[in-house]
């Protein structure tokens, strides 16, 4: 469980924060890896004292309370609803890596011109509106959607696909609705300044997703094992199916296409990966993989939004449909979460699963969309989100920060 | 006098270089440039966005020559830059008034 946290802990540092640094123009790389950088540092501190407790501790069904309010009672003996084989804060600090990469993927949307401090004040308290109540509902016990301890809207949601995808993704479509495209955009091109450092961080992501899927099993048993098989299995399936779309349109299949249909196999694999047999996953990946990549080519344009780094392309798009796609095919013969012998999703004859999967993405949905604008028009109003047009066109390296990301003169 | 600028391909820099030494040329200035002409470049995709890279690098040489030296200096140039393919460059000449030594006022053809 430590090594899968550490795992989730790299897929933001450095894995998004490659990912997302290589896609953004060279003046701005610095200032898209601080925002990763940033998350891993607030949020930790932030979940040390409070959010912690708002999302796991023992409260009602939407929100926990302030039982675990500077992770009193969460100590080293284990808690039984969480994982009976390892301690509390292990599993707090599982649950914290988890925390920090949902805002830090947020951060694609409002790329290139956003303002260090409203970043900062904006992704920490979304991680109170947004995050802490979603974690809350599908994971925390007697959460609403919770399958497995006592929710009254059984929500399968494995590792992720409506706590972390469907929230960051959605409320990076809000973010880039909200703000506006940034100077220029579509009219001059924007083209990503190192394909090389994105292909790192996706592979990274690729690598650290093991931990993320896998880890959620909370044990090292069969389960974690189906998880682990279903993520790889996916995300193959996805790189090939976004290739193979693109190599049909544009003639060439790319390298940023096929890394970006890998992590849109793992965004959708994240729900459905302790649920589905192995021929399952690499259908959920061939879907995503094909789907994503007209969410981000065609529908994108179509409304003209500008999600800098398509976030919600990949994590919103690919988090519903993975979250849908996980009550059609998920089985109680890899995890008989209802019971033994008791159907679980669509493909065991339940198909009312998927009526409670479509439960679960309206109210990620919802709570996204209403928490962001809040939240956005708050920090609007206060310190302002953007920076200013000559900022922008200079750089968020050097007029956030203060530097640049490469000085090729000295 | 006479300025010839010339824009050719990187690749031939050497050999412009080599073949203007052999014809007498002593002084030149060269230049890293991005540009085109009927070229015009080629398309990149990134995630279904096309981008058109129309400016490609190039190289300038600029050299100021005596009047009896600038027909040699083209030649050389024409026959070492030229591959027979669209983007190989162009050379353009036009009249100097003076030139100036800064080491030492010299001023006029003696001066380059």
């Amino acid at each position: 469980m430590l090594t899968s946290a550490a795992l989730v802990l790299m897929m933001t540092g450095p894995g998004l924060a490659l990912f997302y640094g290589g896609l953004v123009r060279r003046k701005n790389v610095l200032a898209t890896m601080m925002q990763s950088f940033a998350m891993m540092c607030i949020v930790t501190v932030l979940w040390a004292i409070v959010t912690y407790s708002l999302a796991f501790g023992p409260g009602n069904s939407f929100i926990g309370g302030f039982h675990y309010l500077f992770l009193h009672h969460v100590g080293l003996s284990p808690d039984p609803d969480y994982g009976a084989t390892v301690p509390a804060q292990t599993y707090m600090i599982y649950q914290l890596m988890f925390a920090i990469i949902t805002p830090a993927l947020i951060c694609g949307a409002f790329a290139e011109r956003m303002k260090f401090s409203a970043m900062c004040l904006f992704l920490a308290l979304w991680t109170f509106v947004v995050y802490s109540p979603m974690a809350h509902m599908v994971w925390g016990k007697g959460g609403f959607l919770n399958a497995a301890l006592g929710g009254r809207v059984p929500c399968l949601d494995f590792a992720g696909g409506t706590v972390v995808h469907i929230t960051s993704g959605v409320s990076a479509l809000v973010c880039a609705l909200y703000m506006g495209k940034r100077v220029g955009y579509p009219k001059e091109p924007s083209p990503p300044h190192s394909v090389v450092l994105s292909f790192i961080g996706a592979c990274l992501l690729w690598v650290g997703w093991f931990g993320f899927n896998a880890g959620s099993a909370v044990a090292a048993n069969g389960l974690a094992t189906s998880a682990f098989v279903n993520t790889h299995f996916a995300t193959a399936a996805a790189a090939i199916s976004w290739s193979i779309a693109e190599w049909i349109r544009n003639g060439k299949p790319s390298a940023l296409g096929a890394i970006s249909g890998a992590v849109a196999g793992l965004v959708a694999i994240t729900p459905a990966s302790g649920f589905v047999q192995p021929m399952s996953a690499l259908a959920i990946g061939a879907v995503a993989g094909a789907f994503c990549y007209l969410m981000v080519t065609k529908v994108k344009s179509w409304f003209g939004y500008d999600d800098s780094l398509d976030a919600f392309g990949v994590h919103g798009a690919g988090g519903t449909i993975g979250a849908i796609l996980t009550g059609f095919f998920a089985t109680s013969a890899i995890n008989p979460i209802f019971g033994a012998g008791k159907a679980t999703g669509a493909i065991d004859g339940n198909w009312h699963q998927v009526l409670n999967q479509l439960t679960g993405v309206a109210i990620a949905w919802g709570i996204s969309i209403v928490g962001t604008l809040i939240l956005l028009k708050l920090v609007d109003m206060t310190i302002g989100l953007r920076v200013t047009r000559e900022e922008e066109i200079e750089g968020l390296d050097v007029t956030q920060h203060g530097e640049e990301g490469y000085d090729f003169a000295s | 006098m006479q300025k010839i600028e010339a824009v050719i391909q990187p690749s031939k820099l050497d050999a412009v270089k080599d073949a203007l030494l052999e014809v007498g040329i002593e002084g030149m200035t060269i230049l890293e440039a991005r540009g085109h002409g009927r070229q015009k470049g080629h398309t990149e995709f990134y995630r279904g966005r096309e981008y058109t890279v129309d400016l490609l690098p190039k190289i300038k040489i600029e050299l100021v020559v005596r009047d009896e030296m600038a027909e040699k200096a083209v030649q050389a140039i024409l026959s070492s830059a030229r591959t027979g393919k669209i983007g190989d460059g162009k050379i353009f000449i036009s009249k100097i008034d003076d030139a100036i030594r800064i080491r030492n006022d010299e001023r006029g053809p003696s001066a380059l």
